[in-house]
């Protein structure tokens, strides 16, 4: 899942906003803390495909241990409670989990706009018109190239490009929003323009070409993601020409480039513990979806309220404000709008989650992403692709090595 | 170019609600969310594809008489709103 950025334009009689400053002052923590505002359910870390951009956990954790349909209810109740008005249904894939209409339903009837993130594996036209009876807002359909043979490669899985393009035709045709999501990297990235020529023939209102994230399964391929420089700025470029020619028309164009190449952090998450809200098939509830990898302990939904673990928890408020921050963030005049970056990122690269992102040119561990780029050009270990819990009851082998990639 | 006989509707991609939270009238669409301040939720609640801009300011005008001649700001918030897609416009 994309995190959008926040719009910058400001109308003079409307506000485009991701966070809300709620009224209510609560004592125990340094900041005003907002609703949270955007809940994403990960329903089941199982899925058909390996893409070994995952950014799930390579631990995918126990399956029988996921939150039951009565369990997910609750938590949508309490959000929204809270103020939560969008969710997300994500995975692994979300439509392998049977109760899924009947999670839709109820988190409709509370007022949330619903969002499915999925692959599109899976689907068939009736399942997408129950999902639209038990009032399902949109659909988002993942591709991983512009045609089968990129897709399916990086996919893992045959068919895969077909299936995903037959449902995408079917959700514009039975009238939902159509969001399309190309995972973008070193391994596709050169498909943009036919990706957009794709995007035009699906009618597709909304296009995220989206640069993998490195967390997770990506984080472990990273070297074989990572685009280079050269390949981003051609990519802006011909991103930028292909719009141009639209001429306000056909798909609204995203393209998220990888924090990599800049030299200040994201704004993750928007702030830790200020809009979103994850919670993992174990019932674990995060600030993002990679929090469970930090020295930290997080609650789960099953011990714990919504409330309670939005305002009085611990590690939700541990990356609240800037107390926690070292230098130089803490005495930076940009905190406030990137708050040191990404806590999960500082932690996988430095090893202390407290450290300045090291996108960041002035972290004293910038040198690490120079490596990374570096390291990139040229990698030294094979592909690993994602094992799920299907396989795992035949692989005793944690990682299958792929040593070749048939682009 | 938006006159007193524009019909303005819905894009149905967009969905129009009271939040309680936020105590304003938003628009949702996927992954996103805008809020819209007093006067563009008052006059958004108005729009149902028949009712023409015209017919609009004047059912403002009734609810707010001290408020002074709205029609500009009625053409201009609909022309935004058109404009960002959250409605077309139907002659």
């Amino acid at each position: 899942m994309t995190i959008k950025e926040p719009s910058k334009t400001q109308e003079n009689k409307v506000q485009e906003i991701e966070q809300v400053q709620n009224t209510e002052q609560l004592s125990n923590s340094s900041a005003n803390i907002g609703p949270p505002l955007w809940l994403l359910a990960e329903l089941t870390y199982d899925c058909p495909l390996h893409c070994p951009y995952c950014s799930n956990p390579t631990e995918l954790g126990d399956i029988k241990k996921e939150l039951t349909t009565q369990q997910w209810c609750q938590v949508f109740s309490e959000a929204r409670e809270m103020g939560a008005v969008q969710l997300g249904f994500s995975g692994g894939e979300p439509l392998l989990r049977k109760d899924l209409e009947v999670l839709v339903k109820h988190a409709r009837e509370l007022g949330f706009y619903t969002n499915l993130i999925t692959s599109g594996i899976g689907l068939t036209e009736k399942r997408i018109a129950k999902l639209k009876v038990a009032g399902l807002d949109h659909i988002q359909i993942s591709f991983q190239g512009a045609d089968p043979e990129v897709n399916d490669a990086i996919a893992g899985r045959g068919n895969a490009y077909q299936q995903k393009f037959n449902m995408a035709k079917a959700v514009k045709a039975q009238g939902y929003p159509m969001v399309l999501n190309f995972v973008m990297s070193k391994q596709n990235i050169a498909q943009i323009p036919e990706i957009m020529r794709l995007s035009c023939e699906l009618e597709a209102d909304y296009v995220e070409l989206a640069t993998a994230q490195y967390y997770g399964w990506a984080y472990t391929n990273r070297d074989h993601l990572l685009p280079s420089k050269e390949q981003l700025v051609e990519s802006e470029r011909l991103v930028n020409e292909f719009r141009d020619q639209q001429e306000g028309k056909g798909p609204h164009f995203i393209f998220v480039t990888p924090d990599y190449f800049e030299t200040r952090p994201k704004a993750c998450m928007n702030g830790w513990g200020t809009t979103f809200l994850t919670v993992t098939p174990d019932g674990s509830a995060l600030p993002c979806h990679s929090a469970k990898m930090l020295p930290l302990t997080f609650p789960n939904v099953k011990d714990k309220s919504i409330r309670d673990i939005w305002q009085q928890d611990f590690s939700f408020d541990y990356f609240r404000g800037d107390n926690w921050m070292p230098q130089p963030c803490k005495s930076c005049d940009e905190k406030e709008k990137d708050f040191g970056g990404c806590r999960c990122q500082a932690y996988m690269m430095t090893g202390d989650m407290h450290k300045t992102d090291p996108v960041c040119s002035k972290s004293e561990d910038h040198h690490l992403i120079q490596q990374a780029i570096e390291s990139a050009t040229n990698p030294s270990k094979a592909i690993v692709k994602r094992i799920n819990h299907t396989a795992d009851k035949y692989t005793k082998d944690p990682s299958l090595n792929i040593t070749q990639m048939k682009i | 170019m938006i006159t007193s006989t524009t019909t303005p509707s819905f894009n149905t991609m967009f969905r129009f609600q009271w939040e309680q939270a936020q105590n304003c009238f938003v628009l949702l669409f996927p992954e996103g969310m805008v809020k819209l301040n007093g006067s563009a939720g008052e006059i958004m609640q108005l729009i149902d594809g028949v009712k023409t801009v015209q017919q609009i300011t004047d059912a403002l005008q009734n609810k707010f008489p001290e408020a002074g001649d709205l029609s500009q700001d009625v053409i201009e918030f609909i022309t935004i709103a058109i404009e960002k897609k959250w409605l077309y416009n139907d002659h």
